[in-house]
């Protein structure tokens, strides 16, 4: 059980703040602050997610900035609270349609009733979007969206440091839109992030793909939805040949897709899943049927009687992830990057990266930083782009003794460092040291890493074949949005 | 409810927005924005609001709800930043005649704040409420029945009992779920008026029958929490906590586990992974239900599952944490998935099941929650290593992980590190060493030390510690220094490699003062090897003044020694200058060690050549730093914070907050309430031994002094100072003619030591025959522990012991060895003067029936708590007899 939630702003303000169970003191938002704001312990200056202070256990996320905090005395799941302060977040998100302060602001009352039904006396009753429409009156106040900033192309995978990106959607699931009635539309985004590590000579050390499917709809009625997934898809990897030295078929190839481990929410129905690979998510009328039939029941004290096949659960509103997936299977990478280094001279060097995308020219990724830690004694970098380079930024980070290569600093113009498949981009990189590197470069730089967004691309070859809706009418025929896209998650080549 | 109250109406620093201020100003929360007007004056607005609500009460025109739901958001607003605008309060409740759902809520709100702060005024409130209750709408029913029971007002509590009652009868689960959870928080205003009214009851036939799922998870919550406070006191209540454990409950629940929520899942799941089940068919059954349970998209059920799981095979076998090993047979025909053709089940097969599963929920999900279960994680690759042994490229770490997160997973590459993967793992580590993140690069070295400790492929680490002290950074350098010389304890084979690197490292490069002592013991330990040492020490002696730590001069002034002893021409020098700083150095201890050198040298050097320089053992392990009890105790409490803070959660938590079914005797840190006024008058009492039988309490207390009648009666080494024998002198005598009458009968009463808490047998003949235990009982702690849990407390009373026993009991220990004697043995012990709690478990020789007490001593009143469960009730009074014998005989030899 918990005893208080509350949000505050990056600064330490309340904007929310709800006392469920009185045993933590008022006080708590501002110990809760000073703490992750002056946080040292251990040689970490990051505060971790859970911490206790004088018996009071603080658990936050962060999400937009925002610090979701729960506090409370008893020895709980962390995981529970942890995962309860992200579907807090998400909830108010389906109701606000854009998560900010100002929204916040704009809704408190919203947000208050919201918080009254997900948790009472510090117990979790529901976070179903879907079951809250039901006790929860509040309209939402939009905010204006053109107070936003502007959502360019990659900017909407761009939410959040790392991990799951909110879809591109900023409207509320409960509101309606300013011409009257809801457009019927469902989206299904396919997010993979990219994990990969090469060795200095080029070698693939490590990779995975952490995936998720997201849904997010606007349906009414909340129809039978079916999703059919690559019929050639095999989940758990036999045994021990996770990394093993299979030749990897490129993201082009064919061949099966195997997962090492996949889960789902709690709504997906998996009855032909083993069969043709469809996910159907169903309204739990139907799931409580099909449980009565079928499954293991433990035969004890009790016989299940009829009746108690109510629903009180109703098939998912808003956003959610329907699956998550995790894959070593190798793959071919998007990008190749070469570094070179070589001393000239004593007090001099010279860095050259060079990046290649191995995708099809049809595609486009955005939104690329590359990153090298140079040797502490770096003093001066001037850089040299290749002839005709557009849209490039190239940075030397004093304080850090970062060299950054990437995209235009002013968001405005909207240019980023794209680059299309099969193309080549180099940089060169003359150093100045303030002393002797003793040919010990490479031990005082690198890794490099990059970040990047490749919509319209997947490195796992995992496929929304179909997204089937149960149609209520002859004329009924909502929107369907499926879009793919691949992040970086953490992609390292040392040197 | 809402944030303001008290401590909010003053300005705090923790919202230097300036904008949020409460008497001044208002924030941007509506669209009367106070924050734009700087001349702001609430008190003059907040009567203004007082005014339209007057006027706005009485109206029936038409938009009166509209202007109402502004005014009330006007309200709420100031109330969210903190101004007092509890004067409208009977305004507000005016202005609640209303159907508007969204006014009502809003009004709730208002009263639930603050009905607190002023109870007078909430007595208004409650008319309105009760009436709510009673509406048509369910809804409005079930909000009018949670504010009311939020208002957390004492003297209101008679008025909760009605709507409460029909509450959880009404026809709507949305109330009855309301009414369960308000049944808890009653019983948390006045616990009394919620037992008189026979709520838990009336929660449990709803647990056991609502259609609901929610109802039934709402009620299971109020249920553990009500039973375990009460239980305290009660011995009906513990009973009603075990029954939630019982076979029917746990199958009901399990049964109709998919209709709950994801959240109310967890609960149940907790619930479960306490059951222990009676033979092997009933794990896999419970095992195959939740499988699916392991594919679960929330972490939390995952978890929970997992928990399950463990626990549950764990009840099979107590060579679980052994790891792989060991199989036990389950004979059912299942078609389960976790089941192999021979119908075999091995733990280890249980840990192959859960791990892709929490590989995938550390990889999905924000960062937060893949740390929670990596920190779940991180403990079972510490239990079982080798499991894990191929999966160890997932514990490589990701250069934009945070900090927290590659500690826990470096220590999971230490730990999985075998012969077949320290190569790689220690190549990885090596290219985390060139880091140019500090901490990280420290806690690398340091993983690879760790790893070089475990004798992997050692020849291939030295030489690679070897190559991070030419790297040249500082940082490096002093970690590795540290690591060397606990490598060179293991392994002096590696002395002549590691000391020519060594010998080339100027300690004026060295700052750290770990570093700086390993690299001074060092120098002093291999002083023949080292071609300088004698002069790099005397250069260091001579700076004495200039070493700040403590640390560094004491290992200054062994080396100085030991390299003396090994080369006294070279080093006379430097030795008499650390003698001579040591001598008058200000820290105790640094000064000691110099003239107990000094002493030592003038005595005789053959014998200080001995006590320093004598031939070493190399260090076959390290000690552990967290002991296996602790690390049991932790993995009991899977799924809670213990495991994300890497200890059991009585070094954290209070003890009523540790969970309904923690494992509540914990031990350490225990607070036995406020002494009571008899124990401390008993405080001053001296028990009496043995054979000072049958005395009641109080006659005993009279019974101390010296006893030189030639009774039965022995009086243990007394406090003799004179005022106190003056003051019993007298009922002394008194005391003793009581007793020497029955003195004989004591003798062959051996089974009724003390005479205490029950009655004394008459008739010798009569008694049973005696009891006899095991003296090589063995009981591991999850037995003892799901021991605990299930049996029923068989006796509980208060005994004593001797003050002998007191000065004994030093530490816990002593105890321990003492009740071994008895062959009672202790689990487990801890605490601190003046309480101290231990668990001891007995069996008898004939049979295979086990005790098990729980006792808690107060040294400081001599008082003894004892609890004893038994297997056998019907033997547990000779156990108890037997076991205060024992313990008042503490401290007596």
């Amino acid at each position: 059980m918990i005893s208080q939630f509350f949000v505050l702003s990056q600064r330490g303000d309340n904007i929310v703040f709800r006392d469920y169970r009185g045993d933590v003191q008022k006080g708590s938002a501002e110990i809760f602050f000073r703490k992750v704001k002056f946080w040292r312990e251990d040689g970490e200056e990051e505060a971790p997610p859970v911490f206790n202070v004088d018996g009071v256990n603080y658990f936050h996320v962060k999400v937009v900035g925002l610090l979701f905090v729960a506090t409370t005395r008893a020895n709980v799941s962390p995981s529970l609270v942890l995962e309860l302060l992200q579907r807090i977040a998400r909830v108010i998100k389906d109701y606000l349609g854009v998560l900010n302060e100002d929204s916040f602001r704009k809704n408190f009352v919203l947000v208050y009733e919201l918080l009254d039904e997900v948790i009472d006396f510090g117990y979790v009753q529901t976070t179903s979007t879907e079951v809250l429409k039901s006790s929860v009156f509040n309209e939402p106040i939009m905010v204006d969206a053109a107070r936003l900033p502007p959502l360019g192309p990659a900017s909407i995978f761009m939410q959040g440091t790392k991990r799951m990106p909110g879809t591109a959607v900023t409207k509320s699931v409960v509101a309606n839109e300013p011409g009257g009635r809801k457009r019927e539309e469902i989206f299904v985004d396919i997010i993979e992030k990219i994990s990969l590590t090469f060795s200095s000579s080029g070698y693939i050390l490590t990779s995975e793909i952490d995936g998720t499917i997201q849904m997010k709809s606007f349906l009414t009625g909340n129809p039978e939805i079916r999703l059919a997934l690559n019929e050639e898809l095999s989940i758990g990897r036999s045994g021990r040949s996770i990394y093993g030295s299979r030749d990897y078929s490129g993201s082009s190839g064919s061949g099966p897709v195997i997962l090492d481990d996949c889960n789902f929410h709690e709504s997906v129905h998996l009855d032909s899943f083993d069969v043709d690979r469809t996910l159907t998510l169903v309204g739990d009328i139907g799931k409580r049927r099909l449980m009565l039939m079928k499954g293991p029941v433990l035969m004890g004290f009790c016989k299940l009687d009829a009746s108690s096949a109510i629903l009180n659960q109703v098939p998912p509103d808003g956003e959610f992830p329907v699956m998550n997936y995790r894959m070593t299977q190798e793959f071919k990478p998007p990008f190749r990057i070469n570094t070179l280094i070589e001393e000239a001279g004593a007090l001099k060097a010279e860095v050259i990266l060079k990046i290649r995308a191995e995708f099809s020219p049809s595609v486009t990724a955005n939104t690329i930083v590359v990153q090298m830690p140079l040797p502490a004694y770096t003093t001066r970098v001037s850089f040299e782009l290749e002839p005709g380079a557009v849209g490039q930024m190239t940075d030397f980070k004093e304080s850090n003794k970062r060299l950054e290569w990437g995209l235009k600093k002013a968001i405005f113009l909207h240019k980023y460092f794209q680059i299309v498949g099969g193309s080549d981009h180099t940089l060169r990189a003359k150093l100045t040291f303030s002393q002797e590197s003793h040919g010990n470069i490479t031990k005082e730089a690198g890794p490099v890493s990059m970040t990047f967004t490749i919509p319209m691309y997947n490195t796992s070859r995992l496929q929304v074949k179909y997204l089937q809706i149960a149609k209520k009418s002859k004329t009924y025929n909502p929107y369907r949005w499926v879009r793919y896209v691949t992040q970086a998650n953490s992609y390292v080549a040392r040197i | 409810m809402a944030p303001p109250d008290q401590s909010h109406r003053s300005p705090s620093p923790s919202q230097p927005s300036g904008t949020a201020r409460a008497e001044s100003n208002g924030t941007g929360n509506s669209n009367s924005n106070p924050k734009s007007n700087p001349n702001f004056d609430s008190k003059g607005e907040v009567s203004d609001l007082k005014m339209q609500l007057r006027q706005l009460a009485g109206s029936r025109a038409q938009g009166t709800d509209d202007s109402k739901r502004e005014l009330f958001k006007k309200v709420i607003s100031y109330m969210t930043i903190g101004i007092d605008v509890s004067s409208v309060f009977s305004e507000m409740v005016m202005c609640s005649a209303t159907s508007d759902i969204v006014l009502k809520k809003m009004c709730y709100l208002y009263v639930g704040n603050y009905a607190r702060y002023n109870p007078d005024l909430s007595l208004l409130t409650i008319n309105f409420l009760q009436r709510d209750c009673k509406d048509e709408d369910p809804m409005i029913r079930g909000l009018a029945l949670r504010s009311l029971c939020t208002l957390r007002v004492a003297n209101l509590v008679e008025y909760l009992v009605g709507p409460l009652g029909s509450g959880l009868k009404d026809g709507n689960s949305y109330v009855r779920m309301v009414a369960a959870v308000g049944v808890l928080k009653l019983y948390h205003i006045s616990s009394s008026t919620c037992m008189d009214a026979d709520f838990p009851v009336t929660l449990k036939h709803l647990m056991l029958n609502d259609p609901d799922a929610q109802v039934v998870a709402n009620c299971l919550c109020a249920l553990q929490e009500i039973w375990s406070l009460e239980a305290t006191t009660s011995d009906e209540a513990s009973r009603e906590r075990e029954v939630l454990l019982s076979k029917p409950v746990i199958y009901y629940l399990l049964n109709r586990i998919k209709e709950f929520s994801e959240w109310a899942q967890c609960i149940v799941l907790e619930l479960v992974s306490k059951y222990v089940p009676t033979d092997s068919n009933e794990i896999f059954d419970i095992m195959n239900l939740l499988e699916d349970r392991l594919q679960h998209a929330n972490g939390a059920v995952v978890l929970a599952t997992v928990k399950v799981f463990l626990q549950l095979t764990l009840s099979m076998t107590d060579t679980h944490q052994q790891g792989p090993g060991k199989l036990f047979i389950v004979q059912g025909q299942h078609q389960g998935p976790l089941q192999d053709p021979q119908h075999y089940l091995h733990p280890v097969q249980v840990y192959e099941r859960i791990k892709a599963p929490l590989l995938t929920q550390v990889s999905s999900g924000s960062p937060e929650q893949s740390y929670a279960v990596l920190s779940h994680l991180h403990l079972l690759v510490m239990r079982a290593p080798i499991l894990f042994s191929t999966d160890y490229k997932h514990f490589y770490c990701q250069y934009n992980e945070p900090f927290y997160v590659k500690k826990l997973k470096l220590e999971m590459l230490t730990a999985v590190a075998n012969e077949s993967n320290t190569y790689e793992i220690v190549t990885e580590l090596c290219e985390y060493a060139a880091n140019v993140d500090i901490p990280m690069a420290r806690e690398s070295i340091r993983a690879v030390g760790k790893i070089a400790l475990q004798q992997y492929d050692v020849n291939a680490i030295v030489d690679r510690l070897l190559q991070f002290l030419e790297m040249e950074k500082d940082y490096v350098t002093a970690e590795t220094l540290v690591l060397v010389k606990d490598l060179l304890r293991k392994y002096p084979q590696w002395s002549h490699d590691c000391i020519a690197v060594v010998g080339n490292i100027s300690s004026k490069n060295v700052q750290e003062p770990k570093a700086k002592a390993a690299l001074i013991w060092m120098l002093g330990e291999y002083a023949q090897d080292m071609q300088d040492a004698p002069y790099v020490l005397e250069s260091l002696a001579e700076n004495w003044d200039d070493e700040h730590s403590a640390e560094v001069r004491l290992h200054l002034l062994t080396a100085v020694l030991k390299c003396f002893l090994r080369r006294p021409p070279e080093t006379q020098k430097a030795l008499g200058a650390a003698l001579a700083a040591g001598l008058s150095d200000f820290h105790q201890d640094v000064h000691d060690r110099a003239l107990f050198y000094y002493r030592l040298l003038q005595y005789k050097v053959s014998v200080a050549e001995r006590v320093a320089n004598p031939p070493k053992q190399a260090v076959s392990v390290f000690a552990d730093t967290q002991s296996s009890e602790i690390k049991d105790r932790i993995f009991d409490e899977f799924n809670s914070l213990a495991v994300v803070y890497q200890k059991p959660s009585y070094m954290f938590t209070d003890k009523e907050h540790r969970g309904p079914f923690a494992f509540s005797e914990e031990l350490g840190n225990l607070s036995i309430g406020a002494e009571s006024a008899e124990n401390i008058v008993s405080a001053q009492r001296v028990e009496a031994n043995d054979q000072d039988l049958l005395l009641s309490t109080s006659e005993k207390e009279e019974s101390r002094g010296p006893s030189n009648n030639g009774s039965a009666y022995s009086a243990p080494s007394y406090d003799s100072s004179a005022p106190l024998v003056a003051s019993h002198a007298q009922s002394e005598l008194v005391s003793l003619d009581q007793t020497l009458p029955q003195a004989p009968q004591a003798s062959s009463a051996f089974d009724d030591l003390l005479g205490l808490g029950f009655a004394v047998t008459p008739a010798p003949a009569a008694s049973p025959p005696p009891l006899r235990l095991n003296a090589k009982a063995v009981l591991d702690p999850n037995t003892f522990q799901q021991k605990w849990r299930q049996l029923p407390v068989s006796t509980s009373q208060e005994g004593s012991i001797t003050p002998q026993g007191v000065a004994a009991l030093t530490t816990p220990q002593a105890l321990l060895r003492h009740m071994q004697g008895h062959f009672i043995h202790c689990i487990a012990s801890g605490g601190q003067a003046p309480n101290f709690k231990f668990f001891f478990f007995a069996q008898k020789a004939e049979e295979s029936s086990t005790f098990l007490v729980e006792c808690i001593i107060n040294s400081s009143s001599c008082k003894a708590q004892i609890k004893i469960k038994a297997d056998d009730q019907g033997s547990s009074h000779a156990f108890v007899a037997l076991f205060q014998s024992a313990l008042s005989s503490f401290g007596m030899s």
